[in-house]
Parts: C-alpha cells; structure tokens; sequence
C-alpha cells in the first residue's frame, strides 16, 4: 500500500498537518494497512480542529470505503463501509422512504466520523444523537473485523461512540434508519427578535427538526435576535437544486470583517418577511445548507477560523446570553451562529451532548479570537456547560477532563483497545487524553 | 428498458464510479473481474443503489479461458448489451527496466486481453444489431514518454485496435467509444506526486455518460487533455527525443 506526503487540516484550516497518508479501497486492503501500520482512520475531514490530523505521523484515508453492504426493509437496518458519507445515504434512501435518524449539519460527514464524535442533527431534542442509532460496528484489527454491539462490549460499545477513534479502526456500522414520508422538507421560518423570546420559542417547539440562525453581531434589544427554522420531512416534487458551487481560492482577510458581516447579517434577517414563511426545500438544502457551496471555508483566508461550540443546561441560559453578549460587544463573530435546543441524547463516554441549549459560532482566525474563545470557554465551565470536540482547536487538558465526567471510564477502555497509542492523534496529544500511556 | 453491462474491471477506481452512475439509471450489470469477494460487495452496493441486477463474474485478463463464460451469460439478457473495459495494469517503469519480463504481463492486461475478449464478443453485438462498447485507454498512449512507454505502448496499441473495431462495428449499428483520460485519482496514481489537470473518477464517469449520449468515438476527460496531447503530439521528434515530460 503506498503513503503519500501530504498537507492537510480539518475544516477551520486554523491548524494544519503534515503527515502521510493512505486510502484502500477495499476492506482488505484496510486489514493489511492496520496489520502492518496501526494508524487513526480520517474521513472527509468535516470536524473542524485537530480531531483528523496525526502531524509527523500517519492516517488513514476512509473515504473510499464508502460501499452499501446491506438493508434490511422490515428493520430498517443498514450496513456500510465508515468512509461512505451521511449525506450520500440520504441522497440514494429518501426517495425510498428512509433518511439516516441522525443528520448533522454537513452531508459530507462520512458515517465513521460521526460514530467517532457522536454527532447530533437538527432533531437531537427527540431523536438523540447518532450513536443511539447504531446497532453495531466493525472494528478493523490485524486478525480481521470484529463486530462490536452495546451487547457484546457494553464499555467498548460506549468508548467508540464519540470516542475519537481511540479504540480502533472503525470499518464498517450497522445503522437504523428512520422512516421519511419522502425527500423533501416543508420548512417555516420565522423572525425572531430576541434572546427571550429565541428561548420561549425553542422551548415551546414540537418541530421533528429545529434549528435557529443567530445574528451574532446584534446588541441590546436585538441580542440573540434571528431566524427559526422548523421542519417535517414528507412527499412532493420540488425543483432539483442548482448545480454547487465552488470558492476557487482563499478570499481576502478583509471578506469578513465586522462591519460586512453586520451588513450580511442585517440582510439575511430581513430575508424572511415579519410575519414568517412556509416553503417546501429538497432534503439536502435544508439539512446541509452549506454544502452546495464547496470549499466554503476558504471564504475565512487563508488563517482558516476557529468553531466554537458549547451546550449549557435549560437552567443555566443566563451563561448562554453572558456569551452572546461577549460575542456581539466584540464584533469578531461571522454570520455562521446557530442555537438549538439539545435533548439528553448520548450514546457514548465523551458525548458531547446533554439537555439544554446549545451555540456555535465561528470566528475568522484573527488576533484576539483565541482570548474570546478562552472567556467562553470560562463561562461555559462555570455553568457546568461542555465544548464540542468535533470543533474545538484550542481547549485544555484540565478543561476537557472537568467538562467530560466520564472521561476515565474512556480512557481506561482506549488504553485496553490500543495500548501502545498508535492511534493517537494530534487532538488527542493537545489534549493529553492519552497522557497515562 | 433497461440495458445490459459487461464491466471488465469493475473494481477499478474508475469502473467503480461508473457502475455506480450505471446503477443509479437502473442498469443490469455483470461486474467481472479477479477478487470476486470485493465484487460480491460491489453487486450488493450497486443493488442498494438501485441496479436491476448486480453479479460478480470471475475475469483475468491474462486467462483467456474465462472469456467465454462471460459473453454466454450476457447473451441471456434481452434488451441492449453493452460493454465497458477498465481493465490495464501499469508497474513502475523502473521496474520493468529490472524485469523485461514485466512488459509481456502489461500488454496482455491493458491491450491484448482486452482486445481478444473484444474479439469474441464482437460477432455477438452484430448479431444482436446495437449496444455500445467503452474502451479505456490513456493520454500515455498518445506519444510514447521515458516516464512509462510500456504502459503507454500498450494502450496505444488497444486504442488502435478500439479504432479498428468501430470501423468494423459501426456497420452493425454497434458503437465503440475509446476514452482517454489523463490523470485520475485512483489507486493507481496515489503517492505518485502532484500530476497536472488531474480529475476524478466521478468526474471521468459523467463524461463518459455525456459521450454516450452523443455517440463519441474518442473522448478525452479532462476535456483539456485533447489540447494538451495535441501539443505534445505536434512537437518534432528531434526535439521531443530531449524532452523529459
């Protein structure tokens, strides 16, 4: 199998590595790729920080694993190769009436990924996360793939949802679908004028899926203003979408700058009429918004961005409107702000998700972002709140440790799984989750 | 009606995306080729995906007598068959100048294998009076370089052979299209450095189902490598015979 050198970064392009990388194309090849060279597998590179890269060392290239293998209608089980992409199995089973239970907000998110972060979707609130929804997976070791379920391995079963990839290769996965009345949304949008009444709303929603945009350059009365989305999946016939896009090179340092975004996001407020809309979407356009513009993170230059992301629980949303007014006062926030309201959800040890709100909110990789991401992070710390390690890029040790309870339990499962830490990765080093091996 | 695919090949990278674009239209596809382990998985996947049928059947280039099994059992679909050869085989130049042996292997797997399959096949299609036959070759088949004229020599040796065979199949309503792709990111060419206008197997797939629909003979994907190969053909040979490309 052959190597190659090369230069690559998740998708905040904050950090980079260097390393070698391989991709098999078939589940053989992968067998004899761990046999010989135990590495972290990385799929389409979605998560945004350090989770994907292994600098000076090597990684595994999924993304050509990505074969159907099995469905079983009456179950609505289906088995696939981990590189094969959640946005892909959308695209080929919803218009047979099945959509992936859990859908994150790229379709480019390959399936493995999404076991490795224990991702949620736009209908976490009752749904849970991606994990909940998986029966079993395959771990690719030496001798071959060993299928693990929440029955066979209860600990293992746990330490690989949202585990990071530390306790093997993950091959293939055996997931549940959910049924769909078809493959497009009916979606309504609605204005929102302010944090209060965001909150009201989000609580009071009963919505399938749910999602707010957030203006995060708004003050004062308009802080946390935006736009609600809810949607219900069904049947109809609705225009293709338009052929995608792509941002051919890194845009300007200047592209977006806070007196652009306030300008966008003042637009894109004004977007949705007062008094709200209904409109029926292809799945994709609702679910991966930004997919059909490729590469859009070049759109941030050449510095790439930093995603933070937190969830606080339902009685601490005095922390969540603390950390939107630190944002907006210091005007480095990109139009790229999203709230939902999180169920209790979680599948595995280092979950991210717990009931409560949650925020993400990205930030052009500037001087000074660094320090307002440290204060958020405090005051996420304080409320007993978590970060989201599929984008974070700039946490602590201690910090991780004391937001992730179940951390030891992981640790000791991953140090069982693989104990020489071959599949250690950059995310995992900065971190020093790994530190006791 | 959906038609009928003879996949030589079909666990290529590139064969790979095709059967996939070939499933989506809901086609019948034979997948032959050597591993029929990762072609049963390949069946499967296309099925899932929503071809009418999806079988593996076993297929070596360099073992003539697997050929006729093939043609036979595609002979029992009704409807339009077609087929589409992906198969070839490319060791590192270097490696056969250690072992000539190695340029008998490349010939048979990129152009005479192909070729004597293609030969049996043949009177079937005329036969039956329509169906398309795709033909893979190489833009390295277009001027023998020192970076791989073994290679090179092979697929301008089937490229011919394909050339030939549409004189003589198109008088049968029978068309064969020969596809030339540059660089792909394949297995193939992984590691192997950064090469120029490189594209993927997607995208080679979508051209080569644009071509079908207007009966091309030969096509090249990417579209820029027919003005590139025609630079690189129009270069004298004293001048050429210098020039390491």
């Amino acid at each position: 199998m052959r190597w190659k050198n090369a230069e690559y970064a998740g998708w905040g392009r904050a950090l980079q590595a260097n390393g070698e990388l391989t991709r098999p194309e078939a589940r053989s090849a992968l067998k004899k790729i761990v046999a010989d060279t135990p590495a972290p597998a990385i799929g389409n590179r979605r998560s945004y920080g350090d989770a994907c890269l292994n600098t000076d060392g090597k990684a595994i290239d999924m993304t050509r694993l990505d074969k159907f293998l099995g469905f079983d209608p009456e179950t609505g089980v289906l088995t696939v190769e981990a590189g094969l992409s959640l946005g892909e199995i959308a695209r080929i089973m919803a218009p047979r009436g099945w959509l992936p239970a859990v859908m994150p907000g790229t379709g480019f998110a390959t399936v493995g990924g999404a076991i490795g972060h224990d991702v949620h979707g736009k209908n976490h609130h009752g749904a849970g996360s991606f994990g909940q929804h998986v029966q079993a997976f395959t771990l690719m070791t030496a001798a071959g793939e060993t299928r693990v379920t929440a029955d066979s391995d209860a600990a293992l079963f746990k330490a690989t949802m949202g585990g990071l990839g530390q306790t093997g290769v993950i091959a293939s996965a055996e997931m549940r679908l959910a049924r769909c009345k078809g493959d497009i949304v009916t979606v309504t949008e609605r204005r929102v004028e302010n944090f209060d009444e965001y909150l009201g709303l989000l609580d009071r929603s009963d919505a399938t899926y749910s999602v707010g945009w957030i203006d995060a350059t708004a003050k004062g009365a308009s802080l946390g203003r935006g736009i609600l989305e809810e949607a219900e999946t069904g049947a109809g016939l609705v225009p293709p979408s338009k052929p995608s896009k792509t941002i051919p090179r890194d845009a300007p340092g200047f592209a977006l700058s806070s007196p652009i975004v306030k300008l966008f996001n003042a637009a894109y407020f004004r977007r949705v009429p007062s008094h709200g809309r209904s409109m029926v979407k292809p799945i994709n356009e609702f679910f991966f918004p930004l997919d059909r513009i490729h590469d859009w993170n070049r759109l941030y230059g050449k510095r790439g961005f930093h995603q933070f992301q937190c969830v606080v629980p339902l009685a601490e949303a005095g922390a969540l409107r603390e950390i939107l007014t630190r944002i907006s006062d210091s005007g480095r926030a990109s139009p790229l702000a999203v709230i939902k309201r999180m169920g209790p959800g979680r599948a595995g040890y280092m979950s991210f998700p717990m009931e409560g709100y949650t925020l993400a909110v990205d930030f052009p990789n500037r001087d000074g972002a660094e320090r307002l991401i440290k204060q958020l992070e405090d005051i996420t710390a304080e409320a007993k709140g978590r970060i989201y390690l599929a984008k974070d890029s700039l946490s602590s040790r201690d910090r991780v440790r004391a937001m992730y309870p179940e951390f030891d339990k992981w640790a000791a499962e991953v140090a069982k799984a693989d104990p020489d830490g071959a599949l250690a990765t950059d995310m995992v080093r900065r971190l020093g989750l790994r530190d006791e091996i | 009606m959906s038609e009928t695919w003879i996949i030589l090949g079909a666990s290529s990278s590139m064969a790979r995306a095709f059967i996939r674009d070939l499933a989506a239209r809901g086609d019948k596809l034979l997948l032959a080729g050597r591993n029929l382990a990762t072609l049963e998985e390949l069946a499967q996947d296309c099925k899932l995906r929503g071809a009418e049928l999806a079988e593996p059947i076993a297929f070596d280039a360099r073992d003539p007598g697997c050929f006729g099994a093939i043609i036979t059992r595609a002979d029992q679909e009704t409807g339009v068959l077609n087929a589409a050869v992906f198969v070839g085989s490319m060791p590192d130049q270097s490696a056969i100048d250690a072992d000539p042996a190695l340029i008998d292997g490349t010939i048979t797997d990129s152009f005479t294998g192909p070729a004597r399959f293609l030969q049996m096949l043949a009177p079937v299609l005329e036969t039956r009076g329509n169906g398309m036959i795709i033909g893979v070759g190489s833009v390295a088949g277009d001027r023998g370089r020192i970076a791989n004229y073994v290679y090179g020599a092979a697929k301008a040796g089937f490229a011919t052979y394909l050339s030939g065979l549409r004189n003589r199949l198109g008088r049968s309503g029978v068309h064969v299209m020969t596809v030339k792709p540059g660089p792909v990111d394949t297995a193939m060419t992984w590691g192997l450095g950064k090469m120029p206008f490189m594209t993927t197997p997607e995208a080679v797939s979508a051209d080569i189902l644009k071509a079908m629909k207007k009966r091309r003979n030969v096509v090249y994907t990417a579209g820029i490598w027919r003005l590139v190969m025609l630079v690189i053909r129009t270069i004298p040979e004293p001048v050429f015979k210098k020039m390491s490309i």
